[in-house]
């Protein structure tokens, strides 16, 4: 076996659908060779969010455009691959299942390795693929659907310190926005509102605050904002500007005061293990929320923990953290058979509960 | 089209109802969620899976995935939130008109199903009280007889 490794990655997992191919020589840095996205961020439906992408047979027929794209990008040829990483949940059971019948495809037709991929973990070790972090790590995943905290020790062993018990704060974010009449997607919206707003006018809870855990309730929330926003329009006949970017600053302020606090916790859960080299990272597309990004960068400092968050383009969904996620498991030796099934929950700590229904084991990887 | 209405004074008191509801749910049943944004519904849902699963879970939004799915002792139970659809076919693409007749279904902004809603199913419509932060108020509307007893117990409690 040659010292280098190329892996093609394939993503479907939710809106968008991805395929990139990375390299590594020896244990040099990883290189992305090509990272294709067909996304849906620019289509954007009536009902203010973004619009799924539910067919299974769109997904395949984007899947195979972006496999001969992130070729092409690449300079290679399948014949230049050595296996396939695929993501096999979690997610939208129908687009999870083309990108694995697509992966499973390529691999019948070249007698290339296939490699499953839990999409949470192509996540987690983004901050591998982009900064060469060392295990263990605390991550923090912090997404639209996703929000958890991680302590990842190799490419399959993660342990789960807490994590939201209803929406994640993506979600929060985005409905915020509908309910305040902001664009989708809420994210960037609400932030936009909320540097122009008094955070103090309006005092949001602080779900979970007075539980000595990691774990986060974001759904609340929106019971308090609906409540502040029909009682100020009430008053005034209506919302001024001035009322709604108070909002956004104030509805903001509570998840940023919320996640930085549960981080806290989390790192000195973390640094009981006494990491030789302690450091958080943050994935998902809640990070680039300056506000959020700031107070982790703070309260890292002050724990004695370096920080680092990928650039945005990683950390939302894509497909080179899909490949390198493939990348560690094939080196360690890890291969899936034709039998790799699509899985739309898949919770990353297999030292949790397994899912035990009728007639079903809990189903492991 | 019978319906009855409840107030519901709390989030315990809402998880209560749909604890009671869960031990009168088999395959086949489904429950449309109604309401706003913050109204309840998805708490109601998980509430309800929860106590079905009988043991400790993560039972997530399905905003993003559009449907969860989970396997309980009553039969599988699909959680599924609508509101991202953008066409009756996305429906049956993702398997739900299936799921009405093989799984316990909740079904959250189910105006979208249009004519693909079936007929059998019980509508819990959810809404904010004005006054007191945490109440809502409950309808039940629905046709099938199947529904009365429950609901004229649940509203006798």
């Amino acid at each position: 076996m040659s010292d280098v490794t190329t892996i093609l990655g394939l993503e479907s997992s939710c809106d968008d659908t991805a395929a990139a191919v990375v390299r590594q020589i020896g244990d040099a840095k990883p290189q992305i060779l090509s990272s294709v996205v067909y996304g849906q961020n620019d289509l954007h439906s009536a009902y203010g969010g973004v619009v799924p992408e539910i067919a299974a047979r769109a997904h395949a027929e984007k899947l195979d455009t972006s496999v001969i794209e992130a070729l092409d990008e690449a300079g290679l040829t399948l014949k230049d691959i050595d296996a396939v990483a695929v993501t096999a949940g979690p997610g939208l059971i129908g687009g999870v299942m083309s990108g694995v019948m697509c992966a499973k495809g390529i691999c019948a037709a070249t007698g290339l390795p296939l490699v499953g991929v839990n999409h949470l973990a192509g996540h987690a070790l983004t901050p591998r693929l982009t900064d060469g972090i060392a295990y263990p790590y605390l991550m923090l995943l912090v997404s639209g659907g996703h929000c958890q905290f991680l302590i990842a020790r190799g490419p399959e062993d993660f342990s789960r310190l807490g994590g939201t018990i209803d929406d994640a704060p993506g979600e929060a974010f985005d409905k915020t926005a509908r309910l305040l009449g902001l664009s989708q997607p809420g994210g960037p919206a609400v932030q936009a509102e909320a540097e122009q707003g008094d955070e103090a006018r309006f005092r949001f809870p602080r779900p979970l605050l007075d539980r000595k855990d990691c774990n986060f309730s974001f759904s609340g929330l929106k019971t308090a904002l609906l409540r502040m926003r029909d009682q100020v329009a009430a008053e005034k006949d209506g919302l001024t500007r001035q009322d709604r970017a108070d909002l956004c600053a104030g509805f903001q302020a509570a998840v940023r005061d919320v996640i930085i606090a549960k981080t806290r916790r989390a790192i000195a859960l973390y640094m009981e293990e006494n990491p030789s080299q302690p450091t958080v990272a943050v994935a998902g597309g809640v990070a680039a929320n300056t506000a959020i990004r700031a107070g982790l960068e703070t309260v890292c400092a002050e724990m004695g923990c370096a920080f680092t968050a990928p650039p945005l383009r990683l950390c939302t969904d894509n497909a080179a953290m899909i490949a390198y996620a493939g990348l560690e498991r094939y080196k360690a030796g890890a291969r899936d058979g034709m039998d790799l099934t699509a899985r739309p929950r898949w919770p990353l700590d297999n030292s949790r509960p397994a899912l035990v229904g009728s007639g079903k084991k809990g189903a492991k990887a | 089209m019978n319906s009855r209405r409840l107030t519901l004074t709390s989030p315990d008191e809402t998880a209560r109802l749909a604890i009671h509801i869960a031990g009168a749910l088999r395959p086949g049943d489904c429950l449309l969620l109604e309401g706003p944004i913050g109204a309840g519904k998805s708490h109601f849902a998980r509430s309800l899976i929860q106590h079905l699963l009988g043991y400790a879970e993560d039972v997530p939004s399905p905003t993003f995935t559009l449907v969860q799915t989970y396997d309980t002792a009553a039969g599988e139970v699909w959680h599924s939130d609508l509101y991202r659809l953008t066409a009756l076919d996305e429906v049956e693409e993702l398997g739900l008109t299936e799921a009405f007749d093989d799984a316990i279904c909740l079904i959250e902004w189910p105006d979208r199903l249009a004519e693909l809603t079936p007929a059998g199913a019980l509508t819990l419509s959810l809404s904010p009280d004005k006054d007191t932060e945490y109440a809502r108020h409950l309808k039940f509307s629905w046709t099938d007889a199947r529904w009365t007893p429950l609901i004229m117990d649940l509203c006798n409690d």
